[in-house]
C-alpha cells in the first residue's frame, strides 16, 4: 500500500506510539484489503464502550488497556490520545437511566461508565445510537466516513450517498486517532453502482412490507451485491428504509442499495446500473414476502409473549409517539413486558413531549444508548419475544436463545397488551 | 493414509498452522453469529449452528452480517477459542480486518475450490507465509484422491505434504 508523508510519519511514530499502532493496524488491514492507499476521513463512528466482558479478557483492565486492545490490536497497553477526526459512540451495552432494568450491578455500572466518561475525555461524542444519522451525523453526499454499524452504513451510503465501508471497532478505533481509512471498496465510485435488479410485484408500503423485502434480499443476494429495487409506487420514509437496510444487512450483507427516484445516486434505473446490465434479476412478489416471513419466524410456535422490543433500529420520535397512541387507554399486561428504545438524545426529547411519561404510566418503558441484542439482557424468565424488526427478531433468538415473533407495530402492542400474539401472516 | 494436495493463494497474515477442516459454503455471520468463549456458531439458520470452529482450520465463503465481525472474533482469540487458521473465497471489509485482529494464518484466492476440494474432517496445513494449503483427505482411499486436485499448481504427492509445500513454494518464486 503507497502511504503518503503523512501517513508514512504517523506509522514512524512522529505523533506517538497509540497513533503509530493505529496507522500500523490500518497498513495491515488495507494490505488484506488489497487497497492502494487510504482516504482522509473527518467522520468516524466507532464502539469503544468498554464493560467487564471486555477488560476482563485483555489482561489490563484500564481504559488505555481496552481500548490498546480492542480499538487498536495493538501490542501492549499504550496511552491514547484525544481523537484526531470527528468521532462518535455508537449504541453500548447499557441504558444510563434504566440500568437496573437490564439486570447490571453497581460495578458493572461503574466501570462502563467509567469508560463513557473516558470517550468523553477523549473527545468521542456520546451520541450512543446504531442511528448516529437520526442525532446530528449527517454526512454529505460524497463524504468519505469510517462508520461502524451495518444498519446505519447500509442508510448513509444508499439514502444520503456518503461513502464508507462497513468498519469494525479496530478500524474505526484507529481512524478516530489518524483521521484515515483504506480507499477501497464504496469509497470508490466505480463500486458504487447497481449489481442485482429486484423487480418489486407486490406493494410495498408498510414498515412491515420493508423489512421482509430487506430480509428476502439480504438472503438472496451476495454480500458483495448492490441491489436495485425497482417498482417502488409509494414513497418511504426514514423508518421505513431504516428497517429495510437493517434488514438486508442482518440476513445478509447489504451495505449499499439503490431505490430509483428515491436514494441519493439513483435518479432513474439506468442511473443506478450506469449502463450496465444487471448480473442477476430476481423478482418480490407474494410468495418471496411469504418466504422471507417464514425464515424471520423460523423459531416462533408460543404465542405468549414475554416481551415487546420497539426501536431496532433506535426508534424516531414519530414511533415512539406511534406507540405511544397505540397505548391510549390500554396497559401492558402483567405477564409481558413492552420496551422502546431510541437514541439518549431524543429519549431526551421524548421525556419533554411527555412520550415517556406515557409510556410508563401504560406499563411500558422508554429506553436508550443500548438494545436486548447489543447488552444482552431481557426481563427474566423470557422464552417469547415480539418485535417489529427483521433485524431483531433474526439476531435475538441466536443471542439470547428465545422465540422470536415478527409483525406490525400495531400487532406488536397489541401482544404486549394481551401478552398473546395475535399477529398475522402477511 | 490418504494422499495429500497442495493449493496455492494470496496468503493475508502471516505465519503457519495446521488442523482439522470445518467447511461450509457459507458466510459466518460474527457478532450475533458466534458465540466466542467456546467458538460456536449460534446464527439459527446457519448449515454450523452449534458446531465450534476453536482450533480449526475454519474453510468459508466469508463473513456476512454486523460490524462487531472482527470485534467477536479479536474476542474469540482472546478467549482462546478462535480458528486455527481461516481460509475463505469473498473478501469484504469485515473478514479482512476479522483476520487481522484474529491474529491466524490466512488465506484467500486459492487455485482450487476449496469446498470441492476440502472436507470438513481433512487435516489442512495452512502456510500464508507462502501462500499454500496442504490439505490431507480424511478416509480418502488413495488411488482416488487424484480428483481432489487443485488446477493448477495442486500436484499430487504421496507423503510429506510439507515437503511438497515448500519445493512448490520455490518453483513459485523462481
Amino acid at each position: 500500500m503507497r502511504l503518503a508523508d503523512d501517513e508514512r510519519a504517523m506509522l514512524d511514530g512522529e505523533q506517538g506510539e497509540a497513533v503509530a499502532a493505529a496507522m500500523d493496524l490500518l497498513v495491515r488491514y488495507g494490505e488484506v484489503l488489497g487497497a492502494e492507499r487510504l482516504v482522509d476521513t473527518d467522520n468516524v463512528c466507532g464502539a469503544n464502550l468498554f464493560g467487564s466482558r471486555h477488560s476482563l479478557v485483555c489482561g489490563s483492565p484500564t481504559p488505555d488497556g481496552a481500548f490498546s486492545e480492542h480499538s487498536l490490536d495493538a501490542p501492549r497497553e499504550l496511552v491514547i490520545p484525544p481523537v484526531k477526526a470527528q468521532s462518535h459512540q455508537l449504541i453500548g451495552p447499557m441504558d444510563t437511566k434504566h440500568w437496573r432494568v437490564q439486570g447490571l450491578p453497581q460495578d458493572e455500572h461503574d466501570e462502563i461508565m467509567a469508560s463513557e466518561q473516558y470517550n468523553a475525555e477523549h473527545g468521542i461524542h456520546l451520541l450512543n445510537t446504531c442511528t448516529p444519522y437520526q442525532v446530528g451525523n449527517v454526512p454529505l453526499k460524497g463524504e468519505h466516513c469510517a462508520w461502524m454499524e451495518s444498519s446505519a452504513v447500509v442508510y448513509v451510503n444508499s439514502v444520503l450517498g456518503a461513502r464508507t465501508n462497513v468498519e469494525g471497532r479496530e478500524s474505526t478505533g484507529a481512524a478516530m486517532l489518524t483521521g484515515k481509512i483504506p480507499y477501497w471498496g464504496l469509497h470508490l465510485e466505480e463500486n458504487r453502482r447497481g449489481s442485482h435488479l429486484v423487480e418489486v410485484t407486490t406493494p410495498v408500503v408498510t414498515n412491515r412490507d420493508w423489512g421482509l423485502l430487506g430480509y428476502w434480499i439480504g438472503e438472496q443476494v451476495p454480500e458483495e451485491a448492490i441491489p436495485v429495487v425497482d417498482g417502488i409506487e409509494r414513497t418511504p420514509d426514514l423508518v421505513r428504509l431504516k428497517h429495510f437496510g437493517a434488514a438486508a444487512a442482518s440476513s445478509g450483507g447489504v451495505e449499499m442499495y439503490h431505490v430509483p427516484g428515491i436514494t441519493a445516486e439513483a435518479r432513474t434505473r439506468e442511473e443506478a446500473f450506469a449502463g450496465r446490465a444487471p448480473v442477476e434479476h430476481l423478482r418480490y412478489g407474494p410468495a418471496q414476502r411469504s418466504e422471507a416471513y417464514e425464515h424471520l419466524t423460523a423459531t416462533a410456535s408460543d404465542t405468549s409473549v414475554d416481551l415487546v422490543m420497539i426501536g431496532c433500529p433506535h426508534a424516531t420520535l414519530g414511533q415512539v409517539r406511534d406507540v405511544v397512541r397505540l397505548l391510549e387507554g390500554r396497559r401492558v399486561h402483567p405477564d409481558s413486558e413492552l420496551w422502546v428504545f431510541t437514541p439518549r438524545a431524543l429519549r431526551h426529547i421524548a421525556e419533554q413531549n411527555g412520550y415517556a411519561r406515557a409510556l410508563e404510566d401504560a406499563g411500558a418503558l422508554l429506553m436508550s444508548d443500548t438494545c436486548p441484542a447489543i447488552g444482552q439482557f431481557l426481563p427474566k424468565g423470557t422464552r417469547v419475544i415480539a418485535t417489529d424488526s427483521a433485524k431483531q427478531v433474526h439476531y435475538l433468538p441466536a443471542i439470547m436463545n428465545v422465540h422470536g415473533w415478527f409483525g406490525t407495530l400495531e400487532e406488536c402492542v397489541d401482544a404486549a397488551v394481551t401478552g398473546t400474539w395475535r399477529g398475522e401472516r402477511p | 493414509m490418504s494422499d495429500s494436495f497442495v493449493l496455492a493463494g494470496r496468503g493475508l497474515v502471516g505465519g503457519v498452522a495446521e488442523g482439522e477442516a470445518l467447511v461450509t459454503r457459507e458466510a459466518i455471520s460474527g457478532w450475533g453469529g458466534v458465540e466466542p468463549r467456546k467458538g460456536r456458531v449460534i446464527e439459527s439458520r446457519h448449515e454450523l449452528v452449534g458446531q465450534s470452529f476453536a482450533g480449526k482450520v475454519l474453510v468459508f465463503k466469508g463473513a456476512k452480517g454486523s460490524s462487531g465481525w472482527s470485534g467477536m472474533f479479536h474476542m474469540s482469540r482472546l478467549m482462546g477459542s478462535a480458528p486455527a487458521a481461516m481460509v475463505f473465497t469473498t473478501m469484504n471489509t469485515k473478514i479482512a480486518l476479522g483476520v487481522v485482529v484474529t491474529h491466524v494464518p490466512a488465506i484467500t484466492d486459492l487455485d482450487g475450490d476449496p469446498f470441492e476440494l476440502i472436507h470438513t474432517g481433512d487435516w489442512v496445513c495452512v502456510d500464508a507465509d507462502r501462500g499454500l494449503l496442504t490439505v490431507t483427505p480424511q478416509g480418502g482411499n488413495g488411488a482416488g484422491s487424484s480428483s481432489r486436485r487443485g488446477q493448477a499448481q495442486g500436484s499430487m504427492v504421496d507423503s510429506d505434504a510439507a515437503a511438497q509445500g515448500r519445493a512448490l513454494a520455490e518453483e513459485l518464486e523462481r
